[in-house]
């Protein structure tokens, strides 16, 4: 980013630092800086604070791969929550995502990434053979592939039901078709074939007419 | 600065990668002029319009409004998007491993249309065809040939002798087959007689027919090899995709291995209960 002789270095760091984060672009940094710059002390000591305790006391659960303040996971530990299935995901953020959806009542597996093969990612890059080992338990009868509907997501659930397939567990991939607010006519082809495929019977009231 | 025409054209999407929070960079693939990047906005958004058409392996008819340094997908309608290539795992590897090429061989703004419609062409039968790795041979060899590393199966690239289909050898370095002699002298590796013989077939046959022989594992691993090689010399590297295909083939055996170390875990824990 260029750097005008006007900026004080110290300015121009911090400018610098909010622009290597996703989505920041150099405005949107400059910005950033000086509402930090004119901000109260207390609130950059909270950001501060926030940004290294989120460094220092989060790890991956040992369980579910998540990111957590403890090891296992609320989630993993807790008991009302089904053992028997796990729902895999690409993300932490999807877990916090199927979470708000309140419909899924049993354990996660988060794979840090998709499979790309272009890009040179493979299973040995993702948290693959932790999901294995966690599905050697005699308790997981169902794994519920819940990867984006993208090329990385189709190539991260075809190899999964592979290795998995031939451990003789099932596996289930959620459905995929229109989303909320969509417009019928405006979707592409797989989407419609898609949700014609997974489309599913409409209740029908009794004793009508 | 004047303002620039827009374009308009068909393509195949090759790849995609993010860019920003909701955007994404299609590298696009058009036979007149080329390989484009092109910025898909808002499409990783639920409700993009856009998104559906821009996938990789969908063949669109685009609009692009020309940027500076990038253009920007402004209309795009899918005339085809192969749906069995991204049901079926093996299917979506072996095109994949055929964009990368293109996307590897292609220079920027140069009209290809040959090699898009062999693209086109080859992904239509892979999305048919029960021998997704035979399509991929198929398509490999014409590529080759298209990108000026056509392999020599007639003649001994050494000596110039003419061969025949015993006892022979392949040189990718050399660009092609090698008489038995050459061969006996250390030039190029191994070529068996099945692996020469459906290299030939395949030349002159339809990708469609080369689908339909019967090839055992060796002869498959062989051709894959001689291929691999020769790919590697016409783009001077490896193709990243190629990774991927091997992991896939030892996907199986992983989770066997992994589900008989489980049931031995299994065993160790019920035999120290009982001690
Ligand atoms: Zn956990
Ligand atoms: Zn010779």
């Amino acid at each position: 980013m260029q750097r005008s002789p006007a900026t004080a270095p110290t300015i121009a760091r911090l400018i610098e630092a909010f622009h290597r984060l996703p989505g920041i672009g150099p405005k949107s940094a400059q910005r950033l800086a000086y509402h930090v710059l004119r901000a109260p002390r207390a609130e950059a000591e909270a950001l501060a604070e926030a940004l290294l305790e989120v460094k220092d006391s989060t790890r991956l659960c040992g369980g579910c791969q998540n990111i957590t303040d403890a090891d296992p996971c609320a989630i993993c530990l807790d008991p009302q929550r089904s053992a028997s299935s796990i729902c895999v995901v690409e993300e932490p953020l999807d877990v916090a995502a199927i979470e708000r959806s309140g419909v899924y009542r049993g354990q996660y597996h988060v794979l840090h990434g998709a499979i790309s093969p272009m890009d040179g990612i493979g299973p040995e890059d993702l948290k693959v053979r932790e999901l294995l080992a966690r599905l050697g338990d005699a308790s997981v009868d169902e794994v519920i592939l819940a990867m984006n509907p993208n090329l990385e997501g189709e190539a991260t659930a075809g190899y999964l039901s592979r290795v998995i397939g031939a451990m003789g567990v099932r596996i289930t991939r959620i459905a995929h078709g229109l989303p909320v607010g969509a417009d019928v006519e405006y979707a592409d082809e797989r989407t419609l074939r898609a949700a014609m495929t997974h489309r599913v019977e409409v209740e029908q009231r009794d004793g009508g007419g | 600065m004047p303002r620039q025409r827009p374009i308009r054209t068909e393509a195949i999407v090759l790849r995609q990668r993010p860019l920003g929070d909701a955007d994404r960079i299609c590298v696009l693939f058009s036979p007149t002029r080329g390989r484009l990047e092109a910025v898909a906005k808002g499409v990783r958004r639920p409700l993009s319009k856009l998104s559906g058409h821009v996938q990789p392996l969908t063949c669109g008819r685009f609009g692009l409004a020309q940027g500076r340094s990038l253009h920007v997908i402004t209309e795009a309608v899918t005339v085809e998007s192969w749906p069995s290539l991204h049901d079926d795992v093996d299917r979506l590897t072996e095109a994949l491993a055929m964009a990368e090429l293109v996307d590897r061989s292609t220079d920027l703004d140069a009209a290809s249309g040959p090699l898009y419609q062999l693209l086109r062409h080859s992904l239509g039968e892979l999305a048919g065809t029960a021998s997704p790795r035979a399509a991929r041979w198929w398509f490999t060899l014409r590529f080759l040939d298209q990108q000026g590393y056509r392999p020599e199966l007639d003649a001994c690239v050494r000596c110039r002798a003419e061969v025949k289909p015993e006892g022979n050898g392949y040189s990718a370095a050399d660009g092609g087959v090698v008489c038995p002699t050459c061969q006996g002298a250390g030039v190029g590796l191994r070529l068996s007689s099945p692996a020469f013989r459906l290299l030939r077939y395949m030349r002159r046959s339809s990708c469609d027919a080369t689908a339909q022989v019967r090839v055992d594992a060796d002869t498959s691993a062989e051709l894959d090899r001689h291929l691999r090689l020769s790919m590697e010399q016409a783009l001077d590297g490896q193709l990243r995709s190629g990774g991927f295909l091997k992991s896939l083939e030892r996907a199986e055996a992983i989770g066997r291995s992994a589900a008989s170390a489980a049931a031995e875990r299994e065993r160790e824990e019920q035999d120290r209960a009982v001690v």
